[in-house]
């Protein structure tokens, strides 16, 4: 099972926002999508994720057609994104933001395992899990958003700038635990990211968007060292 | 210096069309009969109601659902000024404008925090509360109402019927309303509205006052239509708080939706044709199928209600945007934006 | 002393119908940020099948779950068919921050003149299960009746039913989460257009059962309900448009003040007295009691 994006293009309105658009994420490989604001990275995601059409072109996860269906079908079919800015609703408890997300699920036992694994991975909240969202810090609410999408047991995860408006303490904390769910379960992570050299360090594989097309693409340690994605986007 | 010309002569053309429409009208008052101008009186009183709906809904982006209330205060102020103070007509007129908008100026400081459904809210209270002060206080006289003189024509036209006089003076007070309605809507004030409308915080960055433009807008509408119940009262010869229904209200925004939220004219005077017009539709119908009474008393409503519904559903912002948008989607043959 | 007796029981019957009615607004603002004009259509027409109940069984607590299920189904009927369409059709220009509160005006107009094309514009008489004559004690008639007893105690059924349902049920989860967050339930799987359906359902019974509790003692016609709807929307303003204890609150706040200035001062300012409560609590809060706590994005 992979993600397979080929000629891709979603307009907004007038404006051309992803430009015929090809890459493949193969399974249980953590992969970066990096570029400037306004590069097409969160339009790519919400497209996947069934929040918006495409224009032309074809994605896919495995024999589901990401281009077909509402969002919340694409959730249950192992599709689960968490969208930019915090994804967590604010006005409903932390527990009930977790329990959100598997309400669909008709095995309430195994939903319950999910639960149990997911907090085991997100102590912090376990702790909170009786306060409303929006008593916790960005950091912790980053996390429930993650944990959120976690709880639909999700086989391809799409994270939309998870590190936006954090401390850069809270970054580096977000980013390892990004990378250890990849680790640690069957779990293909499609991470969109304007922090490149933070997303592209934990990345396998990095794919730098300009204006809507794919300008480089490949094992992230060598976007790392050209001189050029350095000089370019990764700031020194 | 091009562009102050230029503006002189799109007064100067809109002046003489005015002119020019007032003539024919004045021709044909002659030619048709009681029914057709009574008939063109109400249309031109809610020709101007409308149009303070347009100013207020179709420009600043304000909902109110009680601009009827708005014209009871202008009928009873024209009435209460005729009754005391003697004035002529025209001044009645003058000053249930001002009553009315200095009312919607009141409001309209109250209420300037308000957006979309609380606004709605408010004006729906007052709708429902005004009519009723007329039981509370013996000098409106009760649920009788007050009788309006509207006079005779001045012996300069000779002997004018009732209703053609009336017919003159409801078009001409239309007429100007309109004239002056849409300098005020093609002025800087109506740019300012649109772009309030369209994103206010956006607007307030570039140094516009929200709130100031939207009271503004408020007190204007409030004035209009304040002017539009005078011109109700003079056609009705009498005030009372059974003029003044919620439905009033209501009818005044399905006529304003009709032809387009934002088209003062032709839109206001389609939405007042249909309103009227179709009374008499109704009535042919009626005669004409033989209709039983039940079916008959309230199919025009049954039509008005479902027009609106059908026009807000097909045409959202009017007929007009309908066929720019059929034209623009021939030329790019793209889909419509998202977000 | 009996005064205060009296303005307080009056207050509580009238508040708690406010109350429901402001509840059935604030289920379809909430969830689809529509101010529901035609809520009185509804609830008309659903009394009206309520009506036919009770003519035809004479038993009221037939018509009462009967008029509930007519009012769910033609809210659903209109969500789906009418105001789903138009949040797509008419979502920008001049019309797009009035257009559902004008199709629900229309939807409105078309309830009344078709309600009175087949019932006609004449009163109708509903059974009252009890009686609606004051209850006396000791030598005073207090104006409040076993129907009044009957109005309150089901307005509290069914609000705390609405309450644990909300709080407690995995679809009363997904239905605030879509009317907070749509696009993020969506996300999480929430199946949000089903979800709006059933919040305009609901909204629709509780609008009916409003006018079954009323009717009875008064009488029926195309437009007996059309002031509940003012009153309602006052109450649902008061309280913030968008919290069930903000409505409670407002219909409570709302018929207490209506029966004491009827009892203290007069029963003329019956119209006047939603406008100044109004006026006044939007001035120091332009988003009612319970609202504005939140930002949002749709």
């Amino acid at each position: 099972m992979s993600l397979i994006v080929r000629n891709l293009s979603v307009d907004h309105g007038a404006i051309r926002a992803i430009n015929n658009l090809s890459f493949i994420v193969e399974k249980r490989r953590l992969t970066a999508v990096i570029g400037a604001n306004g590069a097409g990275k969160s339009t790519l995601l919400r497209t996947l994720s069934g929040l918006i059409p495409a224009s032309e072109g074809k994605a896919s996860w495995g024999e589901h057609n990401l281009l077909k269906g509402k969002a919340e079908q694409h959730v249950r079919n192992g599709v689960s994104h968490v969208s930019e800015g915090k994804s967590v609703i604010p006005e409903l408890t932390v527990e009930e933001n977790l329990d959100l997300g598997a309400l669909w699920r008709r095995n309430k036992k195994e939903a319950d395992v999910t639960k149990k694994y997911v907090l085991e991975l997100f102590p912090r909240l376990g702790e909170r899990l009786k306060q409303r969202g929006d008593t916790l810090s960005g950091g912790e609410r980053q996390m429930l958003a993650i944990a959120r999408a976690l709880m639909s047991k999700p086989q391809l995860l799409l994270l939309d700038e998870p590190s936006l408006g954090l401390a850069p303490l809270v970054i580096e904390q977000i980013f390892q635990t990004i990378r250890d769910i990849a680790n640690s379960s069957d779990l293909t992570v499609l991470l969109v990211e304007q922090n490149a050299m933070g997303a592209l360090k934990i990345a396998d594989i990095g794919v730098v968007l300009n204006l809507g097309n794919i300008v480089a693409i490949g094992p992230s340690a060598d976007l790392i060292a050209d001189p050029a994605i350095r000089a370019a986007y990764l700031g020194y | 210096m091009e562009g102050v010309l230029e503006m002189h002569s799109t007064h100067r053309r809109r002046l003489i069309l005015f002119i020019v429409v007032g003539a024919v009208l004045f021709y044909f008052s002659s030619r048709v009969g009681i029914l057709r101008l009574y008939q063109g009186s109400t249309v031109s009183m809610y020709v101007i109601a409308i149009g303070s709906i347009i100013l207020l809904t179709g420009y600043s982006g304000q909902i109110s659902l009680g601009n009827g209330a708005f014209m009871a205060i202008g009928a009873y102020v024209a009435v209460l000024s005729q009754l005391y103070l003697d004035l002529p007509f025209v001044l009645t007129f003058f000053v249930a404008v001002i009553g009315a908008a200095l009312a919607g100026l009141i409001l309209g400081i109250a209420a300037a925090r308000l957006t979309g459904p609380y606004l709605a809210g408010a004006t729906l209270a007052l709708a429902v509360a005004l009519p009723s002060l007329a039981n509370l206080f013996p000098v409106l006289g009760g649920e009788q109402g007050l009788g309006y003189d509207s006079g005779n024509a001045p012996t300069l036209f000779g002997e004018v019927a009732r209703f053609k006089w009336l017919f003159w003076i409801s078009s001409f007070t239309a007429l100007i309303t309109c004239l002056i309605l849409q300098n005020i809507l093609k002025s800087r004030y109506g740019r300012i509205w649109k772009s309030i409308r369209s994103n206010s915080v956006a607007a307030e960055l570039t140094g516009i006052h929200a709130s100031k433009s939207k009271v503004l807008a408020f007190m204007l509408s409030a004035g209009i239509a304040g002017l539009a119940g005078a011109v109700l009262t003079m056609s009705l010869g009498t005030v009372s708080p059974s003029a003044f229904p919620l439905s009033l209200s209501f009818a005044l925004i399905t006529g304003a939706v009709i032809a387009g939220i934002s088209s003062l004219l032709p839109g206001s005077l389609v939405g007042a044709v249909v309103l009227v017009g179709m009374s008499q539709l109704v009535g042919t119908l009626t005669t004409r199928f033989e209709i039983g009474d039940v079916l008959a008393q309230n199919l025009k409503e049954l039509i008005v209600s479902a027009l609106l519904i059908l026009a807000v559903v097909f045409t959202p912002n009017g007929p007009g945007e309908k066929i720019r948008e059929m034209r623009d989607h021939r030329k790019h043959h793209s889909h419509g934006g998202h977000r | 002393m009996e005064k205060l007796i009296s303005a307080s029981l009056i207050g509580l019957s009238q508040g708690a119908i406010f109350a429901l009615m402001a509840l059935a607004l604030v289920l379809v603002f909430r969830s689809t940020r529509v101010v529901n004009f035609a809520q009185a259509g509804q609830a008309m027409v659903s009394t009206y099948i309520g009506w036919e109940v009770v003519t035809r069984t004479e038993n009221y607590w037939i018509a009462l779950p009967a008029a509930a299920l007519a009012g769910a189904l033609l809210a659903a009927i209109i969500e789906t068919f009418l105001m789903r369409p138009l949040a797509k059709r008419a979502s920008h220009g001049a019309i797009a921050p009035v257009a559902s509160i004008i199709a629900s005006l229309g939807v409105l107009g078309v309830l009344h003149s078709g309600a009175a094309m087949i019932w006609t514009s004449e009163q109708k008489l509903f059974l009252s299960p009890v009686s609606v004559n004051g209850i006396e004690i000791g030598s005073t008639v207090y104006p409040f009746s076993q129907a009044d007893i009957l109005i309150i105690s089901t307005v509290i059924i069914v609000m705390s039913t609405f309450a644990f349902f909300f709080q407690r049920t995995s679809l009363g989860l997904s239905l605030r989460a879509a009317a907070f967050q749509p696009e993020i339930s969506r996300l999480a799987g929430v199946k949000v257009d089903r979800v709006r359906t059933i919040g305009w359902a609901l909204s629709g019974a509780a609008g009916a059962i409003v006018g079954v509790l009323v009717t009875p003692g008064n009488y029926l016609s195309p437009f007996s309900l059309d002031i509940l709807l003012v009153y309602g929307f006052v109450a649902a303003v008061i309280g913030g448009l968008e919290s069930p204890q903000g409505a409670a609150l407002g219909g409570l706040i709302l018929g207490m003040s209506l029966s004491f200035t009827s009892i203290y001062v007069s029963s003329g300012l019956t119209f006047i007295v939603p406008f100044v409560v109004l006026l006044l609590i939007l001035i120091v809060k332009p988003k009612g009691i319970f609202g504005g706590g939140s930002s949002r994005n749709a």
